[in-house]
């Protein structure tokens, strides 16, 4: 249930691609023969099948190893092509760090980036952006779902006012392409991002959506070479991987309705159960606006990697900071104004197409078991029922 | 990340969990760490009097695998010390026993803490010289 990270192979993308991994293995740029040819027809139907999903145009689509690096080139290749107009750039915290530390760099090279802050609700004021704009801003990136509590950002009342004061709007898509309805132009979006391995599509491709018209954006390339993809990105086209990028949009698209209103169903469910059987869980993000399979709960005085040491057999993330190399709790749930001691406790599911009711049963009763084991054990829990105020112990940090 | 089988052991069936009367005199509580670390252990040990031996040891922790395994093992290493045999307890020792990585050698830390600051405040409150002291609760209203 970590389908945040990624997704496994449909298999239907996986016999869609099957042939460009063995028969068809033409380089898509060569010109001359059939081989070619093959190729260049294959990645052309996937350029369509992506554009279809956003409301863009193929042309408009450019193949990447992944979000990330169609992040990096968003953001730096707009920096670089629109330096002589602006160098202010606006984002915001809770950000992945595809993005954050992009824009961490560009600061280095002379850019001043505004990084506004989230409610408690994990949504940006519209306001606080409208404040932060002024005449050198030439690039807003803000994501549409937020990877950890599932979030989605008013991206349209954001492209709207991009696009207003004349500043270019880039949007982290990839958690959201596929899931829930994005469209590039209704929502007035100039970059946007996706990849393939969160909608069942293969790992180390992606995309970058770049508008051709309303404005024309240009960005800098930022791998040089034989200048495939318009300039944009040199580097022979992964065939394989995209034509399964293409099946993966193309299935998400067919099914997103039904998905949506089984994995809401499947979502709501889990989250039912657990509030209905354990005090003190706390849901981290809007309910509202969020992705239909997300649910980032904390578990209070119970700590998220003894809980994921007691569900051992089940895949979810938390925002525990045992669970990471650095030792600090999620940067995201502290952006909410959570103490650490309830990012500590939290846990992410991300529910996704093989998920079966079943499977939220099984999860669900574990979790509650082992949470109430963990209670027992908790000295917090103790103190909080016996009606001490934890908050006003003088805790020795260590 | 992948747990010894004593961390695992510990985890599933922890020892002596529970709590101790806090306002008996042969009663020492350490209570360390932090919630918004991730870890809070506490600690309690009844000492006899005459002896100075620890007849019994409780513990509840917040916290992760190694640090509940790091305190439950403390207890059962405690009993039947007495508190200055008690003293002598490393936390390298705990690390050993529960095989823990780097990372989680500040939970062993941490249970080192508890012991000494369960001592001291058994210390404190019988007149015995010295120890490291407990959090306290500072309003409880």
């Amino acid at each position: 249930m970590d389908n945040h990270a990624t997704t496994p192979l449909d298999p239907r993308v996986l016999e869609a691609m099957l042939p460009y991994l063995t028969t068809v293995f033409g380089n898509a740029a060569s010109r001359n023969h059939s081989f070619g040819w093959e190729a260049e027809a294959a990645v052309d139907k996937a350029r369509e099948q992506v554009a279809k999903l956003i409301g863009a145009t193929a042309k408009e689509i450019i193949f990447t190893s992944g979000a990330t690096e169609s992040n990096n080139l968003a953001i730096k290749g707009i920096a670089e092509m629109y330096k002589e107009r602006g160098n202010h750039i606006i984002t915001q915290v809770t950000e992945h760090k595809a993005v954050l530390d992009t824009c961490k760099r560009l600061e280095k090279y002379g850019y001043r980036v505004t990084y506004l802050p989230v409610k408690a609700d994990g949504l940006i004021d519209i306001d606080d952006l409208k404040r932060a704009m002024d005449d050198k801003t030439i690039l807003v990136s803000i994501m549409i779902a937020n990877n950890e509590i599932g979030v989605v950002q008013p991206v349209a009342e954001i492209g709207k006012l991009c696009h207003e004061r004349g500043v270019l709007f880039h949007t982290d898509g990839v958690q959201a392409v596929g899931k829930i309805p994005v469209d590039v132009n209704a929502m007035n979006i100039d970059a946007l991002s996706l990849s393939g391995h969160k909608i069942y599509g293969p790992k180390g491709v992606g995309a970058l959506y770049v508008r051709r018209r309303n404005p024309r954006v240009q960005i800098s390339g930022q791998i040089d070479g034989g200048g495939h993809e318009r300039g944009m990105r040199s580097g022979t086209l992964n065939v394989p991987g995209i034509v399964g990028l293409g099946k993966a949009c193309e299935i998400a698209g067919q099914e997103m309705k039904a998905e949506t209103e089984r994995l809401s169903a499947l979502r709501d469910k889990l989250r039912t159960k657990l509030e209905g059987n354990l005090d003190y869980v706390h849901v981290n993000g809007s309910m509202e606006h969020r992705l239909p399979g997300n649910l980032n709960v904390s578990f209070v005085y119970v700590e998220g990697e003894s809980l994921l040491m007691g569900i051992n057999d089940i895949a979810v993330s938390s925002g525990s900071a045992c669970t990471s190399a650095t030792l600090e709790p999620s940067y995201v749930l502290k952006a909410l104004g959570l103490g650490d001691d309830v990012a500590h406790s939290s846990i992410r599911f991300g529910l996704g197409r093989f998920n079966s009711e079943a499977e939220v049963d099984y999860v669900a009763d574990k979790l509650i078991d082992v949470v109430q084991k963990l209670r027992e054990l908790s000295p917090l829990y103790e103190m909080v029922k016996e009606g001490i105020d934890i908050s006003k112990i003088e805790w020795q940090a260590h | 990340m992948a747990y010894s089988n004593k961390v695992i052991d510990h985890y599933n069936n922890p020892r002596n969990v529970g709590q101790l009367d806090k306002s008996s005199d042969a009663v020492g509580t350490g209570l360390v760490g932090a919630p918004e670390c991730g870890d809070v252990m506490r600690l309690q040990i009844r000492v006899n009097p005459e002896t100075q031996v620890i007849e019994e040891a409780k513990f509840k922790t917040f916290g992760c695998g190694s640090a509940i395994a790091s305190s439950s093992l403390a207890t059962e290493w405690v009993k039947g010390k007495t508190v200055d045999e008690a003293m002598e307890i490393k936390n390298t020792d705990i690390v050993k026993e529960l095989s823990l990585p780097p990372v989680k050698i500040h939970c062993s830390v941490l249970a080192e803490d508890a012991i000494r600051a369960a001592i001291g405040d058994w210390k404190k409150k019988n007149g015995v010289a010295e120890g490291a002291p407990a959090a306290q609760v500072v309003a409880a209203d």
